[in-house]
């Protein structure tokens, strides 16, 4: 079967090219860059073939009802239709997951949330497509959805968290079970000193973050081609083949070798991307009609056909002592993860063992749960469980700083976890943890000018070219805010990579190839796997290979994890390749050489004055290896006290935010973003800086606009008219500096880089409003409304 | 319908155009150019920033048949066969370019914007990509990219000895 191409007349469609050279702590120039802004990249939905059809998704317009009877009759007779698929028509199991397999395919029987699939249609022309798909009648009897997560898990009040709850209350029996087990997903623990507590201090306080959108600009797309062996082609824009690959095979009830993918170009990702959606919907169109299938969701139905970030209940309660020192911190966790579990049992991970953020604290008493209700399914976004929780324990301490009369950052820096300290889950952290040192540079660097009422440039006023204030009732706040995220999975996964590295002569120059299945969504890995052939063999010349499945795992492109897991593969795969360019030299010499190495295209020694070209001891010979690499082990989590060694690494970040406040209409103007973060090691400096500020502008946009508005299960706002991004005038310059402690345990001693700037900038924007206006702001976004008390 | 434009400087003529197909779809699935991007196909993020005769628009805002002989210019036709414009250079040395979904339709905007402003204020770069949605940069970059190209262009247009902003 031949490969789809992006145009009748076009390119390939992935290619890479060979980039702008430099090793690992260069700022290396990606090599899809070229092709991005010639418009030739070949996106998920740009691909396209000849004779290819086009698949369409009908979604359910109730959040929770069952299915009487579904009519396809009229749909599968439109001129122009080649399919039309239910439930009925999925030949292998019915549901899957990436934790557990509770998700339908196509609904069977029930459905459990607004804009879950019912059934598909593939016709000749999207339009047809989308035609046929109205006229499918679903005769639903609907039911009354459970829409609050506290309420399904039968705690609708406060007062029953502390008791140590039986799971299953009389309310929550009372609360329909949208799953056999009912709905609790996981709960999770962390017990640690004291259960008994008491402090001098004592703050208490409930949060409530929404449910924020990955919102990436690329829609969910890809292009399902049948094979001749009966198996499938998916060329598909995701952010982990394999684990997009075993669900498929699952659902499709054929074997790994009968379903090969191949990634297509990604157009952001930020979690969204690492549950299906289109991708089993496609390949069973193809397989059924033997036609290949193209599958590319609108705005709308991307907002419907991913998970989105869990909204969040917190309520928190710190102990301390007058002279700021914490002695408790209890907090009640509560995760939406609405109708299916996704990777709710590992977001309810994160949220419960890093709950209390960076900070030493004897006694700890955490409850994390999340819970199934008809809201739409909640899973990975860029930060993952750890986001909610910063704005409640962010805005916890500057709350306690505030009973104490003390600096915010004062207080943070006396708490502040180190290199040594223990934390609530009792691991030792065992690198730099300069957490301290964050806000204190933080500190340091220099203010931007004060607001001039004056002679103001209108568009930099709250408001901006609306003209709703030339300065009068502004208010300048300042606020402060440290997080830190693991990296990597946890609680004992068995977190690998797999890379194939191949040296040879090509074109009369030593070339590395760079093999792994590893997803480029827009981070920069195939920069920075280049960057590492470069660096190890001593090569310019570096091509990385298309991603796809027929290279073992590389896991997932999230959890900041692939430049650690996927570069240590690749820089021990480019090891043992060097070895055996080197056992050549040597033999080439005819004796053992101690100082050989690689370097510019030349085997060397300085010592010995040998200057082997790379090219010579290679001659007409491929070098090639393919390994598995793995970081050190986690181990599970105690269930009933959350201790444990759970995570392999830890990343910090700490933001200052300045913001203007129109306190008459409640607008916000971010006047400056500050950050500053260890990365151990800054393999490409450059894209470093850029998933700093990437991440901070995601943050702000939760603290001041972003929110899918849900109202009885039901989505307001599934568009870019009402679910508002960070536009460029709502970004504010950013100061950034990066700090390198290396991580002795991890390649490079680097950290991953691109969530905890996510989760430190929405508390500092949410601090420094707090301080313009003196308000207590306990939710997320914040809107006008909450400004002006309307 | 049948539809005849001028693309990127070629006339083009497509048949079977039905009448609720936008430019964007006529570009991307009838012509062979799809740099234009599908990102909401609402007007609302600028991905699909195409000229229509030298204005920049959205092309999912344009229905095909408004486009029957006018001229469409996408982003294909910045970059000359082997150099790229300054522009696209701009965007990669910057480190503009993440995901680059919605790269395309900001080198439009930005080429329209030093072609008309010459070097641009960081306020009037604000206002003037203010339709075009990013979601990997944060946009800091973006604006390193817009002064690196105005930069750019400036010093060829004075040897050159030519207006600022050159031709498309």
């Amino acid at each position: 079967m031949s490969t789809p191409t992006r145009t009748p007349t076009g390119a390939p469609a992935h290619l890479t090219g060979s980039g702008g050279g430099g090793g690992v702590g260069a700022d290396a120039v990606r090599p899809d860059g070229v092709l991005k802004v010639r418009g030739e990249f070949a996106y998920g939905s740009d691909l396209w073939m000849s004779d290819m059809l086009w698949g369409v998704t009908l979604r359910s317009p109730h959040p929770y009802a069952r299915i009487r009877a579904i009519d396809t009759s009229a749909a599968a007779a439109l001129p122009g239709v080649s399919a039309v698929l239910t439930a009925d028509d999925v030949p292998g199991e019915k549901v899957y997951g990436l934790e557990l397999a509770d998700q339908p395919v196509l609904a069977v029987d029930v459905v459990r949330y607004q804009g879950e699939p019912v059934a598909l249609v593939a016709a000749d022309h999207p339009d047809t497509a989308r035609r046929a798909a109205a006229l499918i009648r679903v005769d639903y009897d609907v039911w009354e959805p459970v829409t609050d997560a506290r309420t399904a898990l039968g705690h609708p009040t406060w007062n029953m968290v502390h008791d140590s709850t039986p799971e299953v209350t009389e309310l929550s029996r009372e609360s329909a079970h949208l799953h056999p087990e009912g709905n609790l997903v996981r709960h999770l623990k962390v017990r640690t000193g004291n259960p008994e507590p008491t402090a001098e201090v004592v703050v208490v306080g409930e949060y409530e973050v929404g449910m924020q959108d990955q919102a990436f600009l690329g829609p969910e797309s890809g292009l399902a081609v049948p094979a001749e062996d009966g198996g499938v082609e998916l060329y598909v824009a995701t952010q982990w083949l394999h684990v997009d690959q075993r669900q498929i095979c699952s659902a499709l009830g054929l074997p790994p070798e009968q379903v090969r993918l191949s990634l297509a170009g990604v157009g952001g990702a930020f979690g969204g991307r690492e549950d299906l959606s289109m991708h089993v919907h496609a390949c069973l169109l193809a397989l059924r009609t033997g036609r290949p299938v193209k599958m590319s969701y609108n705005r709308e139905e991307s907002f419907f056909g991913h998970v989105h970030r869990h909204p969040a209940t917190m309520r928190y309660e710190h102990g301390a002592t007058r002279d700021g020192q914490l002695v408790y911190v209890k907090a009640s966790i509560y995760f939406d993860g609405g109708a299916y579990a996704s990777s709710t049992p590992a977001v309810v991970g994160n949220g419960g063992t890093m709950g209390i953020g960076p900070y030493v604290v004897p006694n700890v008493h955490v409850d994390c749960y999340g819970a199934y209700t008809n809201n739409p399914p909640c899973g990975a976004m860029r930060g993952f469980g750890s986001v909610q929780t910063a704005f409640a324990y962010e805005s916890q301490m500057d709350a306690l700083a505030a009973e104490l009369g003390m600096d915010p950052v004062e207080l943070r820096c006396r708490n502040a976890m180190e290199e040594g300290s223990a934390t609530p889950t009792g691991q030792v952290i065992d690198s730099p943890a300069p957490v301290a040192e964050l806000l204190r540079r933080l500190e340091a660097m220099p203010m931007p000018a004060p607001a001039d009422h004056g002679d103001v440039d209108l568009r930099d006023m709250p408001g901006g070219v609306s003209n709703t204030t030339h300065g009068e009732g502004v208010r300048r706040g300042v606020g402060y805010a440290v997080a830190y995220k693991n990296v990597a999975f946890s609680e004992g996964y068995d977190d690998h990579s797999t890379a194939r590295v191949r040296l040879e002569v090509v074109g009369g120059e030593a070339t590395a190839t760079v093999h792994t299945a590893a997803a480029e969504v827009g981070q920069g890995l195939v920069t920075v796997e280049q960057q590492i052939a470069r660096t190890e063999l001593g090569v310019d010349q570096v091509t990385v290979h298309p991603k796809d499945t027929t290279v073992g795992s590389a896991g997932s492109t999230s959890a900041s994890r692939q430049t650690y897991v996927t570069g240590g593969a690749v820089k021990a795969a480019c090891e043992e390749v060097r070895g055996q360019v080197l056992a050549r030299a040597e033999q080439l010499v005819g004796r053992t050489v101690p100082d050989l190495r690689l370097a510019g295209g030349l085997v060397v020694s300085d010592a010995e004055g040998i200057a082997v070209p790379l090219v010579d001891v290679l001659g007409d010979d491929v070098l090639e290896e393919t390994l598995e690499w793995r970081h050190r082990p986690t181990e599970a989590i105690d269930p009933e006290t959350g201790q444990g060694f759970a995570h392999v690494q830890y990343a910090f970040s700490a933001h200052r935010a300045v913001v203007d406040v129109d306190t008459e209409l409640g607008l916000v103007k971010v006047v400056e973003m500050a950050c500053t973060q260890d990365v151990g090691k800054a393999i490409n400096p450059q894209a470093v800086v850029g998933q700093i500020q990437g991440g901070t502008a995601q943050g702000l946009g939760l603290a001041v606009m972003e929110e899918i508005l849900i109202k009885d299960g039901k989505v307001r706002n599934p568009s870019f008219t009402d679910y508002l991004i960070p536009t460029i005038l709502d970004m504010p310059p950013m100061r950034i500096e990066v700090l390198e402690y290396a991580d002795p345990h991890a390649p490079y001693g680097l950290r991953g880089v691109g969530e905890a700037p996510n989760i430190s900038s929405g508390p500092a924007v949410l601090a420094a409003i707090r301080a313009a206006t003196g308000l207590p702001l306990t939710r997320v976004p914040v809107r006008p409304e909450h400004l002006t008390g309307t | 319908m049948r539809l005849t434009c001028t693309v990127n400087g070629t006339e083009q003529q497509v048949d079977d155009v039905w009448e609720g197909e936008s430019l964007l779809y006529v570009l991307r699935e009838r012509m062979g150019l799809p740099g234009s991007k599908n990102a909401c196909e609402q007007g609302e993020c600028g991905s699909c920033t195409v000229y229509l005769d030298g204005l920049p628009v959205c092309a999912c805002l344009v229905a095909a048949g408004q486009a029957e002989g006018r001229e469409v210019g996408t982003v294909e036709a910045l970059a000359d066969a082997d150099a790229l414009h300054p522009v696209q250079q701009a965007f990669v040395d910057a480190g503009a370019v993440q995901c680059g979904f919605c790269t395309p339709g900001l080198l439009v905007a930005t080429h329209d914007l030093i072609t008309r402003h010459g070097r641009p204020s960081d306020a009037e770069t604000r206002e003037a990509l203010a339709g075009n949605l990013c979601r990997c940069t944060g946009y800091e970059k973006i604006l390193d990219a817009v002064r690196l190209a105005a930069d750019r262009m400036a010093g060829t247009a004075a040897g050159a000895g030519t207006e600022a902003g050159g031709d498309r």
